[in-house]
């Protein structure tokens, strides 16, 4: 199945899925060393983003976050692609400093944890390969 | 979002990186903003200056981006750093702090950025004129510059400033257009205010109202008569720092207000709701106990102190000694006119500490002191938000005489 969203920022990027209803806050809420989440109450707290496909409606907090994409990119631990249902500037400039591929007005409700997805967010397109397809 | 031919070939040109960047950033927001066009800037602030704040990926980032060959097409200044970077021994700073911080500003010096680090740039060659646009984050100048001044400006990122620096433009939407800017709610000043402790309180009091009010924090603001530039320095910092407020309208005082009636919706403000909300910036901090704190830092120059404050504090510490740890902060302009004046050298021969490009809300001093003493609501927020200090909000003057008790 093939979604069309929005492109934020340019590249392509295939991967496994990391979903979450919730909000993210980079700065201070992920560690930016390991890609761990660490903000407590958090859907993902303990898991790691890196190499992922990170699936949120909208991020949140401070605007140092966009930082921490970029130090999650030069520590190796950035997601591969991030896809929204809104972004916001915090996550889009930290996508762009960074070069995370990143796409939004996507539809969350088809999009949860563990698909294999495959990116060109140049285009706009989210291209679903294999696993499992909610809500259809 | 519509480009010109040329700034689409900027889009693409890989020959200069860092003005590709810029334009990515430029593009996305005005995307998710939903503008229809950039248009050119005049003049730029960029916040995101203090090593404490940006940490090695900002700095790194920085790096890159002077690298890859950015450099500033119009007037571009810096917010505050976290030290004096003639002088960082003065405030106590370590040696490794202050070689990060040398970095950063050597990262914008490199991409022709004035390394003059102030929160005022209005008061340190920065002025725009009425209608003009810019691109200005630092978010207390932005109020100032959009309210008081009649330019426009959104509250831009750090990254977002430098972007507009390196390209001269921004994306056209919010307070860039008119439609924007039309005042949401009033708000009648039932008291007579006096000083730049008093203003800030009043910001206070406004920014916790529009919260409360769930409207767009937009003021109309009538009922007071007289206001100077200190004061009306005060006021902006405190409206953005609790109100989020990136433009207000004064009657008889802003140039835009004329323009509107005031809003139906009218929140009274009285004598009441400033001495409640002074003593609210009075509080403690829960802080971690540490047996290097010194009790107390006494500090003035938040927003950056006028020359005018200058001379004030000079006036009233002539011949004295200060008897508390006592920082004045300020532009480096500014400073280099006190010292013209004879004021620094009076200040100075007190034992107070005259810091410039820096201030106690950006310079590294969490965990240093107990308590920090001001007349800025919005300084008093930052100590205790981020630096865990207990605050005590005093007017200018009292300030000044208890560093002298």
């Amino acid at each position: 199945m093939i979604l069309n969203g929005r492109c934020i920022f340019r590249g392509q990027a295939a991967g496994q899925t990391l979903c979450t209803s919730m909000g993210i806050s980079f700065f201070g809420g992920v560690d930016p060393d390991t890609g761990v989440v660490v903000e407590k109450g958090h859907e993902l707290f303990g898991q790691s983003i890196a190499g992922k496909v990170l699936v949120f409606p909208t991020g949140k907090g401070s605007t140092v976050g966009s930082y921490t994409l970029y130090r999650l990119k030069k520590n190796g631990v950035a997601p591969a692609a991030i896809l929204n249902a809104e972004c916001e500037p915090i996550t889009a400039v930290g996508c762009i400093i960074s070069e995370i591929p990143c796409v939004d007005h996507l539809p969350q409700t088809l999009l949860s944890s563990g698909l294999t997805v495959r990116i060109d967010a140049g285009q706009g397109i989210v291209e679903i390969l294999s696993g499992r397809i909610e809500n259809q | 979002m519509n480009l010109t031919e040329e700034e689409k070939r900027f889009l693409n040109d890989d020959s200069a990186p860092s003005r590709r960047k810029a334009m990515e950033i430029l593009t996305a927001l005005g995307t998710i903003y939903g503008a229809g066009k950039l248009i050119t800037v005049s003049s730029v602030q960029i916040s995101g200056v203090s090593y404490d704040n940006l940490g090695e990926a900002g700095l790194e980032f920085l790096a890159q981006m002077a690298d890859g060959g950015g450099k500033a097409c119009v007037l571009t200044t810096l917010n505050p750093a976290g030290m004096d970077i003639e002088a960082p021994q003065a405030l106590g700073i370590s040696a490794e702090f202050a070689e990060s911080q040398r970095k950063v500003i050597d990262a914008f010096a490199r991409m022709g950025v004035v390394t003059t680090c102030t929160c005022t740039p209005y008061l340190a060659g920065s002025l725009p004129h009425f209608g003009e646009h810019i691109a200005w984050a630092e978010s207390s100048a932005v109020c100032f510059a959009n309210s008081v001044l009649g330019a426009r400006t959104n509250r831009e990122g750090g990254p977002g400033a430098l972007a507009a620096a390196l390209t001269g433009l921004t994306a056209d939407y919010g307070y860039h257009l008119s439609e924007n800017r039309v005042p949401t709610i009033a708000f009648k000043v039932e008291t007579r205010l006096a000083g730049t402790q008093e203003f800030g309180a009043l910001g206070s009091v406004i920014g916790k109202a529009l919260e409360k009010a769930g409207v767009k924090p937009l003021p109309y603001i009538h009922g007071i008569p007289v206001a100077s530039l200190e004061e009306l320095k005060s006021l902006c910092a405190s409206l953005a720092t609790f109100g989020g407020t990136a433009l207000f309208h004064m009657e008889g005082i802003t140039p835009e207000a004329n323009q509107y009636t005031a809003p139906e919706r009218t929140i009274s403000v009285s004598r009441q709701d400033i001495d409640f909300a002074i003593q609210s910036l009075c509080g403690s901090a829960p802080s971690a106990a540490s047996s290097t704190r010194l009790p107390d830092l006494y500090s003035l120059g938040c927003p950056h102190l006028s020359l005018n404050e200058i001379a004030q504090v000079a006036r009233l510490l002539e011949g004295k000694q200060v008897k508390k740890e006592f920082w004045i902060t300020t532009a480096r302009l500014t400073r280099d006119a006190a010292e013209r004046m004879g004021y620094a050298a009076i200040i100075e021969a007190s034992g107070a500490k005259i810091a410039a490009d820096t201030c106690c809300v950006v310079a590294p001093i969490q965990g240093r002191f107990e308590t920090l003493v001001t007349d800025s609501a919005k300084a008093c927020f930052y100590a205790a938000s981020k630096h865990r200090f207990n605050t005590r909000f005093l007017p200018f003057e009292q300030v000044i005489a208890e560093v002298l008790a």
